[in-house]
């Protein structure tokens, strides 16, 4: 198969490009917004406040976060336990992009919780609290995060048993992933299992606030909801990253592997669309789209434009072999499910004592964006020294 | 693979254990059933004798040890014109309303109503919220991580936090003077203070008597609602009122208790993490049973599948 011929390869290019460059300088205004946070509180760079204590923090850093983090499982999944071994080009750098986004989902974290230094907590037996959505999600994600670290083990083994200058790390590092190697089958299925827990419970998290919610997504199987856009969104995240890595490499889109992927799409997105409609449906709450509030419109923009739009899109084997159509689609659905975090973790969400709305301040933007900015700039620093992407066209560039 | 089958059940077996293991202790830790209530500590608020002099707030922020100023400054009525919230210096706030009729001015007061079942233990992921055998829902800032969770559960938005506090914000709310009144003959400091008599303090089951025996006894005077009997699976602090609680500040909250909810799917999705276990068992079978069977010999396991071809 195409994909094997190709081993996965640093990508060994200039590391520093103006692209890179703009990366570095919104993450620097990011780290001093940040720094401004831990002097002087929360409240000096938020808009936060007692009615609206959660913001895009949580509703991008931590939920977008873990929702687009969802091709490491997706891909583990297809390539290592159905064994479709055509794809197994993409399950690298789709882990890369899950190791990455869960440890970032921590580093966001980090920086809204009021008691950081606290994060450990919820592995100590004496506070666990089984009754508790948060504590689910809290203990499944750093498990998960840890599973993840395993499995790019064996990717950082490669490279150092190709260290020439450090002959006992070589060594080393051909033992340990020889014994990763033999156990990693445990890892990836608990990868998968975990991924399913927390994937869906974060959508459980609102379902403990009714009174607050908005009716349009206030539903008891918002964690079923969760669970079916994480599946629908994975593949599609793994295109757009894939693509957006070549064009930044230099390379040509790996469509013989993309296209035959994109075909999965309609399926898991038709089922995810399928639950959603029927959910309003069964409650009896359809009418409410046409009710022309805030809510209602961003309702609107996230099922058209992020579901079903680009479900149709799919469909037509000529949009999944263009790279354009491809990728316009893929990406739609990405943003499509990002937007469904942010309208469940704060546009659905309505206080009961509003006493002003709440809009993102431009120190939340600045640290957002400066996270995001470091994890791509992380991602490719790792793609150019570490065995991660396997292309045909990439000899050339080594 | 060059895994053995032996090896791979064995793996699993091995897994199994370790998850039953803390699927006890899961259980052991989970709200369960909700006990009886009716001998736990609550106030009764009666908003028709309120005379919104606000020596309760006073006397709140003082037991809060919050260093209030003079007494006198409370009587300040201008801050009447707007409907306040309960802030993390001021744990308890009265606000007035005036009748559609023109009638007299009603007060109403706001503060944790200390519910039955509530929603902010059970969002809490390391157990910093309780509820108390004498009925205060108490926090420990010692186990918080501030992840401000409990302040979206809130089905009566209650809690606040420390926004200006760069390392050791709390969360802050009413705790029925838990801290100062730990025998039952000690009254909550803004019971204590109270001049009109408003509020009574005592067994739940008692306040409710009492609140239906007053209803009972004036029925031209107050509304057949006693608010919290039912609000949110039930609550502490419970309020009787003459105007309808829609135009005293108070929204309708489902007598379901939130928790209820959401433990209802989590405790499923768990339950003795059997779930759980069997999804690892469907996805270890897909596994083996798809395993290519040709290429069994030349490779070492999936990651090395890559490495070697």
């Amino acid at each position: 198969m195409s994909a094997h011929h190709h081993p996965p390869q640093p990508m060994n290019q200039k590391l520093i490009t103006p692209g890179v460059l703009v990366l570095l300088i919104l993450t620097g205004i990011g780290v001093c917004f940040a720094i401004w946070r831990f002097i002087f509180g929360i409240g000096s760079i938020t808009n936060l406040d007692n009615q609206h204590p959660w913001g895009i923090w949580i509703a991008i850093d931590v939920a977008t976060g873990v929702a687009l983090a969802a091709g490491g499982f997706t891909t583990a999944a297809l390539a290592h336990i159905f064994h479709r071994e055509h794809y197994h080009a993409v399950v690298r750098p789709a882990l890369l992009t899950a190791m990455l986004g869960y440890t970032f989902v921590g580093l966001g974290l980090m920086i809204d919780l009021g008691r950081f230094y606290n994060i450990w907590h919820p592995i100590v037996p004496a506070m666990w609290s089984g009754h508790s959505v948060l504590f689910e999600v809290g203990l499944c994600v750093m498990c998960y995060l840890t599973v993840l670290y395993i499995e790019f083990l064996p990717i950082v083994c490669e490279r150092l048993e190709k260290e020439e200058r450090w002959p006992r790390v070589r060594v080393f590092c051909m033992k340990l992933n020889g014994l990763v190697g033999r156990i990693m089958f445990f890892f990836i299925i608990a990868g998968v299992v975990l991924s399913c827990l927390h994937q869906s419970s974060l959508g459980n998290l609102m379902v403990l606030a009714p009174s607050k919610m908005h009716d349009l997504w206030d539903t008891p199987i918002l964690s079923l909801l969760f669970l079916l856009s994480a599946f629908a969104v994975g593949f599609p995240m793994v295109i757009v990253e894939s693509m957006v890595a070549s064009r930044s490499f230099k390379l040509k889109p790996e469509m013989h592997i993309l296209s035959p992927l994109a075909k999965f799409v309609p399926v898991l997105l038709g089922i995810y669309l399928g639950f959603k409609v029927g959910d309003l449906a069964v409650r009896d709450k359809l009418s409410l789209i046409g009710e022309g509030s805030p809510q209602a419109t961003m309702f609107v923009v996230e099922m058209v434009f992020g579901v079903i739009a680009p479900f149709i899109m799919l469909l037509f084997a000529r949009v999944r072999k263009s790279p354009t159509g491809l990728f316009i689609a893929a990406l739609m659905i990405v943003l499509g499910v990002a937007l469904n975090r942010i309208n469940v973790f704060l546009v659905a969400f309505q206080p009961l004592y509003p006493q002003k709305t709440y809009f993102p301040s431009i120190g939340e933007v600045a640290v957002t964006v400066g996270l995001i900015s470091l994890l791509i700039f992380c991602y490719r620093v790792i793609v150019n020294y570490f065995p991660v992407i396997s292309h045909p066209g990439q000899a050339r560039a080594t | 693979m060059g895994l053995s089958r032996r090896g791979f059940f064995h793996t699993l077996g091995v897994v199994g254990g370790g998850t039953l293991a803390s699927a006890t202790c899961a259980r052991a830790s989970s709200a369960g059933p909700q006990r009886d209530h009716s001998n736990d500590m609550g106030v009764l608020v009666d908003v028709t004798k309120c005379i919104g002099c606000r020596r309760c707030e006073y006397a709140c922020q003082e037991a809060a040890g919050f260093d209030p100023p003079d007494i006198e400054s409370f009587e300040d009525k201008s801050v009447f014109d707007e409907q306040r919230r309960p802030v993390a210096r001021s744990h308890t706030v009265i606000n007035r309303y005036s009748r559609p009729d023109g009638s007299g001015p009603v007060y109403n007061k706001f503060n944790c109503l200390h519910c039955l079942d509530p929603a902010c233990a059970s969002a809490c992921l390391v157990s910093a919220f309780t509820k108390n055998d004498t009925g205060p829902v108490v926090y420990d800032p010692s186990r918080c991580m501030g992840c401000r969770y409990c302040m979206v559960a809130c089905p009566f938005e209650i809690p606040t936090y420390d926004y200006d506090y760069p390392l050791t914000p709390q969360v802050r709310k009413c705790n029925l003077c838990a801290h100062r009144v730990p025998s039952e003959q000690e009254l909550p400091a803004c019971v204590k203070i109270c001049p009109a008599e408003v509020m009574t303090y005592g067994r739940r089951g008692d306040l409710l008597e009492l609140a239906h025996e007053r209803i009972a006894n004036n029925p031209d005077v107050y509304i057949d609602h006693i608010y919290g009997e039912h609000e949110a699976g039930g609550t502490s602090w419970m309020w009787i009122s003459n105007v309808p609680f829609e135009e005293i500040g108070f929204h309708k909250v489902d007598s379901k208790a939130p928790p209820r909810r959401t433990e209802a799917i989590q405790h499923g999705v768990f339950k003795n993490f059997l779930p759980p276990l069997m999804w690892y068992g469907l996805l270890g079978a897909a596994m083996w049973l798809t395993r290519p069977e040709k290429n069994d010999e030349s490779k070492e396991g999936d990651q090395h599948a890559e490495v070697q071809s």
